[in-house]
């Protein structure tokens, strides 16, 4: 789809591979950061996140931009956020879906913002020079700790609030990187009061996927972070738990982008893409993605393009 | 190079050393995903190796087989092994010892079959012309000659499985891995390099065991007889076979 | 089936990536390892650091690699020469013995009758030890070839390209039939990458095949190398 891709890993293994060769021979480093890929001004290098809504919005804003005479190269699936800001800032790519409470956070863990428009208003303060984000979309997906059904009824849980004065230990099944959140198991210590020694964490590395689920559905543990717009949540009758005191803060889709990068008309392509993107469309996406479909990131945002009869 | 202090600095943490996620816990687990792997590979391939050195049949296929073992990605049959037959992440055990499995038994194999075609071939008629049958042949002679080359064998597959059991922590397992797979997405290079200092460490005091094991397992004939030339050749053999396990 | 017609496009895409990112290393990994064993196998006092280095290398744990690589080399985290780098140092790592053993193999009688007609280091390396090396170089290089290209694919865990990302993408969405696909295309690569070079070296080294030692000491080779 993306022409320019190919071309670009051609290029880039030639420029490794000289790399490799005269780094072992001589310890040299002829790549100075700043003098590869992204340099012109152009060629605009969309990444997505490690897991599957990222890599679709990705290809929604790439495709988008490509139908708008922009020079596109995607990068997909490069890690968690920790992962693609650091490739934001090195300039391995120009721009990536986020979504805006994380964004936040990840700059600033000291955030007072509680509301959509708050964490909207912040975000351009926590941010670092030279990265902006465009408009925030209606569609959101956050973090959500889910139980099921049967777990809620017998336990009287309906609230992480409820969590502190329960007497099962609690097994937390989510990504790794959870562990290091303020919203993961430290957060439910932090905010909601339960006893950290009550708390155990099992890492399951498909992002609140279908692993995730089966670990919730066997037993294996008893609460997972499930991202909000993830179709087994309703499929399986699990109960999202509320978070009356906002330690998941609202996460908005929005793009964030290399300031250099935000001309004009990448700001309108995209700020049109966001205004017609709801948290239906994320959830419907997802189920073609994850379900007995498993229709491609790139083939969905191509049918959902086409659905809005956007460009 | 302060990367590395900071790294022993973090393994140096008394907190580091209790709970879970302790560097006991993780090393206990480690070691014991390498010991289960390497004893069914033993069963394994070792049997086969002898197997095929004592007749010498197979061998080609062998070679062929473990050579195709090796281009099998691992964490393409561990995802695979993990969701295609359903065993999620709370029997990920199987799969991942299926997998470390698979890449133990080729080095096994070969130091095993490889051990019993160094045995001279002269002994082993000697020994078939003084009545012993094939059993007595393998077990007293074969077995014992071939004793240094298929530890040899077990000190490769333990130092590769020592170093991919790492790839267990992607789909929830503990073991050393842990801290690799846990720091990667957030990009903490302190624990990356403890889960790696931790693993070459393990594989180095494992490696240094195995040596030791190695040398006491020379046979004494073997070992008295050492000086003269026409057995120095055999010695050479079983030195380059050892170090060639060494490079892996 | 359907799904990979489907995703004809992409599964090309990738393997194009795949075949790109496992290239470099194996040459690199030959080139380097070559002269390092031919430094082995001269001066016994370097052999033993050497090979020692070597097996440590082999030790530490791929991914821990791949991510320390911006660091040491200054790169970007998204270059493919963070791969490149880490697998041409486990293909060296892998090679060096086995380019050691190539050289040990040539017959001492063969050198120093080259040296006695008149050849001097150089003449006598590039037209007497390394052709006659050659065949047990060539199944070192094999059985290096085959492990670079397995390795490509946990470049998907560090946001490469590669058929890797069929593995993670596949984990994540519980979908065994794109990891097949992964898997299976790997094994392709690998299999195509072995016969081009069993071609090559019956194009190259033509003795090989009718020289019994030659033969023999290959095969010795190959099993220890696939022992490694």
């Amino acid at each position: 789809m993306f022409s320019s891709r190919r071309g670009r890993l051609a290029a880039a293994v030639l420029a490794g591979t000289a790399l490799a060769l005269t780094g072992c021979a001589a310890g040299g480093n002829p790549l100075e950061p700043g003098d590869e890929a992204s340099g012109d001004a152009e060629t605009i290098i969309v990444g997505s996140a490690g897991f599957a809504e990222s890599e679709i919005i990705a290809q929604i804003f790439a495709q988008a931009l490509e139908a708008n005479g922009v020079t596109v190269e995607f990068a997909g699936q490069i890690g968690q956020r920790d992962v693609y800001i650091e490739a934001l800032q090195d300039g391995s790519i120009d721009l990536v879906p986020d979504y805006s409470g994380n964004l936040l956070q990840f700059f600033d863990e000291k955030s007072e913002a509680a509301s959509s428009e708050e964490v909207f208003a912040a975000l351009p303060d926590a941010l670092p020079d030279g990265f902006e984000v465009l408009d925030q979309s209606e569609a959101e997906d956050k973090d959500s700790y889910n139980v099921t059904s049967e777990f809620s009824e017998r336990n009287d849980v309906t609230s992480l609030a409820d969590l502190a004065g329960l007497d099962v230990p609690l097994i937390v099944g989510g990504n790794p990187e959870l562990a290091e959140r303020p919203y993961g198991p430290k957060g439910l210590t932090d905010v909601y009061g339960v006893d950290a020694a009550k708390i155990s964490f099992v890492p399951i590395s498909d992002s609140g996927g279908p692993l995730t689920t089966a670990a919730l559905l066997d037993g294996t543990v008893n609460i997972a972070d499930i991202y909000s717009t993830t179709p087994s949540i309703k499929e399986n009758g699990f109960v999202t738990l509320e978070d009356p005191e906002n330690m998941i803060l609202p996460q908005n889709v929005l793009p964030l982008i290399n300031s250099k990068k935000a001309s004009d008309t990448v700001k309108d392509v995209l700020n049109a893409v966001t205004a017609e993107l709801t948290t239906e469309d994320l959830i419907e996406l997802n189920g073609r993605n994850q379900g007995d479909e498993k229709a491609s990131p790139d083939a969905l945002a191509s049918d959902w393009l086409a659905e809005k009869d956007l460009f | 190079m302060n990367a590395f202090a900071e790294a022993f600095v973090w393994i140096g943490d008394p907190a580091h050393w209790s709970g879970p996620d302790g560097i006991p816990t993780r090393l206990a687990e480690h070691l014991g995903y390498t010991g289960l792997t390497v004893l069914i590979a033993v069963l394994i391939a070792v049997t086969l190796g002898l197997y095929i050195g004592h007749t010498g049949r197979f061998r080609g296929v062998s070679i062929g087989a473990t050579s195709a073992l090796r281009a099998l990605p691992t964490l393409g049959l561990l995802t695979f092994l993990a969701i295609a037959f359903g065993f999620g992440i709370r029997l990920a055990l199987i799969p991942t010892i299926i997998v470390l499995v698979v890449l133990a038994i080729p080095p096994l194999l070969a130091g095993a079959y490889s051990g019993i075609e160094s045995v001279d071939p002269r002994t082993v008629d000697a020994a078939r012309s003084m009545g012993m049958t094939e059993w007595q042949i393998l077990w007293k002679v074969e077995i014992p000659l071939a004793l240094p080359l298929i530890i040899g064998g077990v000190r490769s597959a333990v130092l590769q499985v020592v170093a991919t059991a790492t790839v267990a922590a992607y789909i929830s397992l503990g073991g050393l891995g842990r801290y690799i797979i846990d720091a990667l997405p957030v990009r903490d290079y302190t624990k990356v390099l403890v889960g790696a200092l931790l693993v070459t460490l393990l594989a180095l005091v494992l490696e240094g065991i195995l040596i030791s094991i190695q040398r006491l397992t020379v046979p004494a004939g073997v070992r008295a007889i050492r000086t003269t030339p026409s057995l120095r050749r055999q010695r050479a053999y079983g030195r380059n076979a050892s170090a060639a396990s060494r490079a892996s | 089936m359907t799904w990979v017609l489907a995703n004809i496009g992409q599964i090309g895409d990738l393997t194009l990536d795949h075949v790109l990112l496992s290239i470099p290393p194996i040459l690199l990994g030959f080139l380097l390892a070559v002269p390092i064993g031919w430094l082995a196998h001269r001066y016994r006092v370097s052999r033993g650091v050497l090979l020692t280095v070597c097996g440590l290398l082999y030790t530490i744990p791929s991914l821990a690699l791949i991510v320390a690589m911006p660091t040491v080399l200054g790169t970007r985290i998204l270059n493919p020469a963070n791969l490149i780098v880490t697998l041409t140092i486990y293909a060296v790592a892998l090679m060096v013995r086995t380019a050691t053993d190539a050289f040990d193999a040539v017959s001492g009688d063969v050198t120093q009758s080259a040296t006695a007609v008149g050849f001097g280091a150089w003449r006598r390396f590039w037209q007497v030890q390394l052709p006659l090396a050659g065949p047990v170089l060539l199944a070192g290089l094999r059985v290096v070839s085959t492990s670079t290209v397995s390795l490509v694919t946990l470049g998907a865990l560090v946001g490469m390209s590669g058929l890797g990302y069929f593995f993670t993408n596949g984990y994540q969405r519980n979908f065994a039939t794109e990891i097949l696909v992964g898997i299976i295309g790997t094994i392709l690569i690998a299999v195509v990458f072995d016969v081009l070079l069993v071609l090559a070296g019956r194009i190259l080294l033509p003795w090989a095949r009718v020289d019994a030692a030659a033969r023999r000491n290959a095969r010795t080779a190959r099993t220890k190398a696939v022992a490694a």
